[in-house]
Formats: C-alpha cells, sequence, structure tokens
C-alpha cells in the first residue's frame, strides 16, 4: 500500500513542475531562510489538513477548525501568563481541542445532526464568543518562555516543524497500519455496508472530530509560540485552507478515499504559490486566484478524468472475471 | 429457475380438482361473468409481443406476449421475479425491451418513454407510492398532469379544487393541502390512486395496490376498477391475493421465469390453476446437499418482534449442521427478520437463544461476538465495500480479533485473505484489487470470506445468489453444503423456490412478518409453498392433518 500513488499523481507533479519552474525563474526562493519560513507558516496547516482529511474521508465536514484554532490561541496564552508551566501547555491545548471536537462530533454522530450545519453553528459561535470575552484585545504581556518555549529562535522553529512531521507521520502511518483508522476509511466507503460489517460507525464519526479538534489544539499552539503577543483572531480562513489542501490532495469531498499523503502534498502546493510569487515579482495578491484556479483544476479533472486515475492505479487492468 | 416439479401425482391431482369444486362453490359470482363476457373479441387496445428484456445477462423476460381488451380488467400473476415488474416498466417505457413490439390501439410504439406512454393514456399505479414527500397532494397531483407552461401563475384554487375531487372519487379523506410526507402508506397509495384517475387513462395499470390499503379502501379501489371498466377503459392488475382476481378480473395472464405461459378468462380457472401455472416447472441445477448428522440447536428465537420492521411474533431454531430455508414473497418480511436478528435494529419484544443460553443482541459487533454472521442482500451496496482490495474487506469483520493490538499485519491479512479467497475459489489476478473489479459471484464469495472469517457458528444468508450466473451459482452451493457440513447452522432466506428445496433440511415460510409455517423438505413442494407464500395456508396445512 504504502508509497502507491494513484489519486495524489496531479497535485505531485503540479508540485514537481512548480518546483522546477521556480528553480530556473527564481532559484533564490531555494535559500534556507525561505525554505524555513515556509515550513513555519505551513506546519500548522498541515496539522489541521491532516485532521480535515480524515473527516472527509469519513464523509463529514468540519469547518469550525478556525475558530477552534483562536480559541486555543487565547486560552493558551492565557494560561502561560496564569503561570501554567510550558511543558503542560501542549496537553492542555490537544485537551481543549479534544474537548471542541467531541461537542461537535456529538452532535454530528449521535444526534445525527449534518456536520456542516453543526460546524456552521459552533465556527460562529466560538468566534463570536472570544471576540466578546477578550473585547478583540491581543493576550499581552506573555512570560518569556512562552515564545519559541524558551528554546530561543532557532531550535523553537526546527521543534514546530519537527513536531508537525512527526504528527503528521505517525497518523500517516497509522492511516496504513492501524485498525481504528481502516474504519474510517470503511465508514466513509458505504456507512452501511461498515455497520452490517460490525463496524460501530457513530463511534468512529465521534473519535474522528475529536481527532481533528486534538490536532487543531496543538497546530494552534505550535503557531502562537512562533510570536511575542497572541492576537484574538487567528486562524481566519484556516478551514478554507485545509479543506482546499485536501481536496487538491486527491481526497474526493465525498469521502471513503483519500491519502494523507496527497494532503501533504496539496499543502505544500497551494503554500509555495504565495512565496513564489514574491520571488518571481509578481503582485501577490495573485496568490488566492491561482489557488482557486488550483483547486477548480483538480475538481474538473477529478469529474472529468475519473479514468484517467483508474487507469493509472496498478489494479486496474484486472479483467472482470 | 426457481421452482421444481408440479403438483404431479395422481393423488396430488384429485386432491386439486376437490379443492377446485370448493372453490368455486365459494365464488358463485364467477359464474355470473362466464354469461356476461362470452369473448366478443373486439380490437385489443394493448399489444406486448414477444417482449425480451435482460439485464446484464440475467433474463427478466424472455418472450411475454399480452393482450389487453378494451374494457376488461386483465390480471397478471406470477412468483417473484416471473417478469412483472419489468414487463410494466417497458410498457410504461421506463425501460427499453431489448426485443420485441408493442402496439396501443394497433400502432406500434417505436421509442417508449414514460411521458410517451402517459400521453398515449397508460397510467400507472405503482406498489410504491412515487411522490414528493414535501409537497402537498393538490401539488403532487397537479405535476403529473398539468400542462407546463413556465410562466404561467399557478391556479392554486383550481388546483385544490381539482385535487379534493379526484381524491373524493376514491373516497380518501384527505386534504389537499396536506403535505405528502404526513400522510400514511395507505393515504399515499390514494393520492397515487387519484393522480391516476386525473390523468383519464384508457389503460390503467395497478402493480399490487392493495398491498397496504385496509378494507374500506379496497372497496373504494374496487369500485374505481369497476367505474373504469364500465367507462370503456382497460386495467393491467397485478396482485398476489387471488381472492380479489376473482372479484375483479376477466382474463388473467400467468408469467413463469420471464414468459407468459398462458391467458386465460377467470372464469375459466381456480387458483389451485393459477399456483399450478405459476410453479411449474423443471429442476435445472443439481444441488449438492448432503446428509449431515445434525448437533444441538444453535440458534432459538422465541416470540421474536420488531414492530419496527413490520416483523411479529416469530419463533424458529436451527441445528448445528442445519440449513433452515426461509420463504416468502418480497416484502414478506424476511430479510427485516435477519437485520433485526442481527442488532441492526431494536427488538420490542421475545428472546434469541445462542447455544442454548439467552443473549442480547444490540449491535451487529455484539451479534459477531456470539458467532453470528449475516451476509447481506444486495451485495453491491452492502455485502462488500467496493473500494476496499478484496484483502481489506475479507479482514474488515474480523478486524478485532486478527489485529487485537490495533496494528495491522499486512502477512497476515494477505494470509487470511488468501487462504480463504482460495478456499471459496474467487476469481482474481490479486487479493489487492479493489472488490469493485470482481464480478457479482465473485463479491458474493468475498463477501462470505469475510463472514467465514471471523468463524461463525451461525450463518445468516440473503439471498445468496441474486443475479449471479449459473455457475457461479452452483459453486456457492456447494459452499453452502460444505459448510453445513462442518457443522455451521444456516439461515437460509431466498426467493428462488428452486433453491430452498434444494438446499434446506426444513423450510420457514414468511408472510406479512409472520412465520406461517415450517415445514421439512420432504413434505413440500414448490406448489405448497408458494399457496403459504400467498397465504393460502389453510389448505395445504388441512391437507396435512388429514
Amino acid at each position: 500500500m504504502s508509497l502507491r500513488l494513484n489519486r495524489e499523481w496531479p497535485s505531485l507533479i503540479a508540485l514537481i513542475g512548480l518546483c522546477i519552474f521556480i528553480a530556473f525563474a527564481a532559484p533564490r526562493f531555494y535559500e534556507p531562510g525561505n525554505l524555513r519560513d515556509l515550513a513555519l507558516a505551513n506546519a500548522s496547516v498541515l496539522l489541521v489538513s491532516t485532521g480535515m482529511t480524515l473527516v472527509i474521508v469519513v464523509a463529514q465536514i468540519d469547518i469550525s477548525v478556525g475558530s477552534m484554532f483562536a480559541v486555543v490561541s487565547v486560552a493558551c496564552g492565557v494560561l502561560a501568563k496564569l503561570g501554567v508551566p510550558i511543558l503542560l501547555l501542549p496537553v492542555l491545548a490537544i485537551l481543549i481541542g479534544c474537548v471542541f471536537g467531541a461537542l461537535n462530533g456529538a452532535l454530528v454522530s449521535f444526534v445525527k445532526a449534518p456536520s456542516i450545519v453543526v460546524t456552521l453553528a459552533t465556527m460562529v459561535a466560538w468566534r463570536e464568543a472570544l471576540r466578546w470575552i477578550t473585547g478583540g484585545a491581543w493576550v499581552e504581556g506573555l512570560p518569556t518562555h512562552f515564545q519559541w518555549f524558551g528554546l530561543g529562535q532557532g531550535n523553537g522553529q526546527a521543534l514546530i516543524v519537527l513536531a508537525s512531521l512527526f504528527i503528521f507521520g505517525l497518523l500517516w502511518w497509522g492511516s496504513e497500519n492501524w485498525v481504528a483508522l481502516r474504519a474510517v476509511y470503511a465508514t466513509g466507503s458505504d456507512t452501511e455496508a461498515a455497520k452490517l460489517a460490525g463496524i460501530s460507525t457513530t463511534r468512529v464519526v465521534f473519535w474522528v472530530f475529536v481527532l481533528i479538534g486534538a490536532l487543531t489544539g496543538i497546530a494552534s499552539l505550535l503557531n502562537a509560540v512562533r510570536f511575542s503577543d497572541v492576537p484574538a483572531n487567528s486562524g481566519i480562513n484556516l478551514e478554507l485552507e485545509a479543506i482546499a489542501a485536501v481536496v487538491v490532495g486527491g481526497t474526493p469531498i465525498t469521502g471513503g478515499r483519500g491519502s494523507l499523503l496527497g494532503t501533504f502534498i496539496g499543502v505544500l502546493l497551494l503554500g509555495c504559490i504565495g512565496p513564489a510569487l514574491i520571488f518571481l515579482g509578481i503582485n501577490p495578491y495573485w496568490e488566492k486566484a491561482i489557488q482557486g484556479a488550483i483547486i477548480l483544476l483538480t475538481v474538473v479533472l477529478e469529474a472529468v478524468g475519473k479514468g484517467v486515475g483508474k487507469s493509472l492505479a496498478p489494479t486496474a487492468a484486472l479483467n472482470k472475471t | 429457475m426457481r421452482l421444481a416439479g408440479v403438483c404431479t401425482s395422481g393423488k396430488n391431482t384429485r386432491r386439486c380438482e376437490r379443492r377446485d369444486t370448493e372453490k368455486s362453490d365459494r365464488l358463485p359470482s364467477k359464474l355470473k361473468r362466464v354469461a356476461q363476457y362470452p369473448a366478443p373479441q373486439p380490437n385489443p387496445v394493448l399489444e406486448a409481443l414477444d417482449i425480451r428484456k435482460s439485464y446484464g445477462g440475467v433474463h427478466a423476460l424472455r418472450g411475454v406476449s399480452l393482450s389487453l381488451l378494451p374494457g376488461e380488467v386483465h390480471a397478471l400473476v406470477g412468483e417473484n421475479g416471473a417478469g412483472k415488474s419489468t414487463l410494466i416498466k417497458v410498457l410504461t417505457g421506463a425501460v427499453q425491451p431489448d426485443a420485441g413490439e408493442i402496439r396501443i390501439r394497433g400502432q406500434q410504439i417505436q421509442r417508449n418513454s414514460p411521458a410517451i406512454s402517459r400521453s398515449l393514456g397508460i397510467a400507472v399505479i405503482y406498489q410504491q407510492p412515487a411522490l414528493f414527500p414535501d409537497l402537498t397532494v393538490a401539488e403532487n397531483i397537479a405535476l403529473a398532469n398539468d400542462s407546463v407552461h413556465l410562466w404561467h401563475k399557478v391556479d392554486w384554487k383550481g388546483r385544490r379544487a381539482h385535487a379534493a375531487q379526484l381524491l373524493e372519487r376514491t373516497g380518501a379523506r384527505i386534504r389537499p393541502d396536506a403535505s405528502v410526507s404526513s400522510l400514511s402508506m395507505p393515504e399515499q397509495q390514494l393520492v397515487e390512486i387519484a393522480k391516476a384517475l386525473d390523468a383519464n387513462a384508457s389503460i390503467l395499470i395497478m402493480d399490487e395496490p392493495t398491498a397496504s390499503l385496509g378494507d374500506r379502501d379496497t372497496e373504494n379501489l374496487f369500485r374505481i376498477v369497476n367505474e373504469t371498466r364500465a367507462a370503456g377503459h382497460s386495467v393491467i392488475y397485478i396482485s398476489h391475493r387471488f381472492e380479489e382476481l376473482f372479484r375483479l378480473a376477466d382474463r388473467v395472464t400467468v408469467l413463469r421465469d420471464g414468459n407468459s405461459i398462458e391467458t386465460r378468462p377467470m372464469s375459466g380457472v381456480t387458483s389451485d390453476d393459477l399456483i399450478r401455472l405459476m410453479v411449474g416447472r423443471e429442476l435445472t441445477a443439481v444441488f449438492p446437499k448432503h446428509h449431515v448428522e445434525l448437533g444441538d440447536t444453535a440458534l432459538e428465537v422465541r416470540n421474536f418482534s420488531c414492530s419496527r420492521l413490520g416483523v411479529r411474533n416469530v419463533n424458529l431454531s436451527v441445528r448445528r449442521g442445519e440449513i433452515l430455508g426461509i420463504a416468502g414473497l418480497v416484502g414478506s418480511g424476511r430479510t427485516q427478520f435477519a437485520e433485526a436478528l442481527f442488532g441492526l435494529t431494536p427488538l420490542d419484544g421475545g428472546e434469541v437463544l445462542v447455544n442454548g443460553s439467552r443473549v442480547q443482541i444490540k449491535s451487529p459487533a455484539d451479534a459477531v461476538r456470539l458467532g453470528l454472521a449475516y451476509v447481506p442482500e444486495d451485495r453491491r451496496r452492502h455485502g462488500v465495500i467496493l473500494e476496499m482490495s478484496i484483502a481489506a474487506n475479507t479482514t474488515l469483520a474480523s478486524l478485532n480479533r486478527l489485529f487485537a493490538s490495533g496494528f495491522l499485519r499486512f502477512k497476515d491479512e494477505a494470509k487470511a485473505a488468501q487462504e480463504f479467497s482460495n478456499r471459496l475459489g474467487v476469481k482474481t489476478v490479486s487479493i489487492d484489487a479493489p472488490a469493485k473489479n470482481l464480478s457479482g459471484g465473485n463479491q458474493q464469495k468475498v463477501a462470505l470470506a469475510r463472514w467465514l472469517l471471523t468463524n461463525p457458528k451461525i450463518l445468516i444468508l440473503d439471498e445468496p445468489t441474486q443475479g449471479i450466473d449459473v455457475g457461479a451459482k452452483s459453486e456457492i452451493y456447494e459452499l453452502i453444503g460444505k459448510l453445513a457440513e462442518n457443522g455451521l447452522a444456516i439461515l437460509m432466506i431466498s426467493s428462488e423456490t428452486e433453491e430452498i428445496l434444494g438446499m434446506s433440511d426444513r423450510i420457514a415460510v414468511m408472510a406479512q412478518g409472520e412465520i406461517v409455517a415450517t415445514l421439512n423438505r420432504a413434505e413440500t413442494t414448490p406448489y405448497n409453498l408458494l399457496e403459504l407464500a400467498l397465504g393460502h395456508g389453510a389448505g395445504v396445512l388441512g391437507r396435512q392433518t388429514e
């Protein structure tokens, strides 16, 4: 299973193409400083997108991640100011994320409310509640050991990137090796069939929402420690970035299939566009338009070229018996 | 394909004859009709000539001919899968036949479609109401028959009045403003009837219209049928309830295995004749049924009820090594019983005993733990997960047992999947191929492999050979036979009478959510099986006690 590409190939080819193009047109893009900034900026998007992939695979959606992200950021800042030890912060960030995720998950899986509406409601509710509580004020005057976890810029940056990659890698490996994550794919593919096979599909859906909550929580903390203050409105449009990365990575929005590797490629591809434009000397306002075009292109390819993707899959050559 | 043998022995025939006279005594009204209809044979209003239709190699219609006279009620009877529904779909243009000809009032219809057939005066009342649930009754009626003027103002008042008038003709007490989703099943059926009346059809097709109606509504329906006939229009009337046919129909056509067997005046037949025409056929497959020593009772079900699914008071038991066939018409509650037993729907009453001890099955996971396995009907939807590989499909129900640590071990998975694929003879290049690449028969083997891997003690098979070709069928029969030999207790739900009679040790017949009889294989014929499933059980039981 592991490195076999089938649905990911269009975005992978696009990414490689882009990298080669930049290598000739703007080689300064590959300076270590830029690559480091790129990795830092996309680390949290990668984590949220990883969770989003599983949510979409199980044929649900979570658009409340941006608001959760903001709430966890502020909460971490406040907790740090209250003197909570820095080592405890990641645990608390994950726990807070889990609670928010569990609320979404319970409403979707046990109450059977549609996830788009549930998470729309929580998205608005958390964002507005946060605005009301903070009055829009940033959390300032954080203890000095908050930024970069007190490790200094270099080590802190390395920690953020490595931690993100580690969590992603763990889930990527798990998506192919854990029994639990196979149940996620089965549920997304055919809920009724999965139920008949003895899988508790409601529990699967619930835990997937908890997982995206946890990932959003840790992503939020890893993002917040990059700065000396915590803004009250972080994570705006994060849900859109994550969903875009998942879709560009080849996961159909209808669920059942899709790989985390594809999402990784999707995050890189979409994340590279903005910085690349700057290095190419093009007005960076084009970033969103180009990202939009990439998303459109992916969906169109997906819709038109279902046969194309299939014919590349090694198993499709099988004769029907 | 479905049934074997006829009521052939001399003894049986005599009995049938005797019953004939009994039946005719009970139905004196028929005699009147003999005088009334000496078959003047006007030109048929609708003719179907040698209609053929197959779906992916499975023949639904092999040559059906039917002629409908003006002002007649023409009954259409046949077993499950005899081709009644397909024939209706061909007549209405919902399905294009592979060969054959349809003539309406002598004119051949080249390319039929639902719109064309409607414009030619054909209206259909389907078994399942096909209404828009979120629209009102009046809107539903108007949508079906209003001419479409995109920019015209809707005449709401007129629609309501019109709908009210039609509903009154059906005798229904339904407000035209009611939304269809708020109506009960019989009420929806009445709206369908009103819709058909509005079409002012000269050919009215009714597919089991009384299946969900109560007595009063049924009487109203009969009145409508009679009015339609009196107006010189024609009705094709499909029903399993023979007493209705004897009351209403002028002629009857029997379908069997996609062939039209015979058309007769209703006055000249008895229900025994009809059943015999419906089942009469030769055995076409050899069943590998071996003698198996039966073990202890593996599963027992007492007073099992699930009102949500319409399953009532089911009692049955299966022993190790035994195959219990569950026969019945489509919609008699067999699948619903299996699903409730497997923990998909909570019970309202009764108890389930596995190996003699009482158990609670609240979810499929509970059922699997207790050694139950359920290979569902409609395997393309529920039996296998099409996107997943054969290997992943095979292990899906055993993941927790095979990989208790929570980590997959692909070597073990491949080994298990390969072993079962070989044992069941799944024809594939690789077990890593997705299940969607397999043929129906092989998908069924994968579905079976998944459940055999759970090491079950009780296996429930729901229509195990539906829609698969003959070769694969006999392989599946061979497998089922072997599994019973290995001591599995097997419940086999099937609409194929031949399969039921060929494979089962005992046969439970379900009708309307209940088990109406449990028979030994030796004492069962296709004839009495069908009779019981149709709800004509008294005669058979009476005979057994003679």
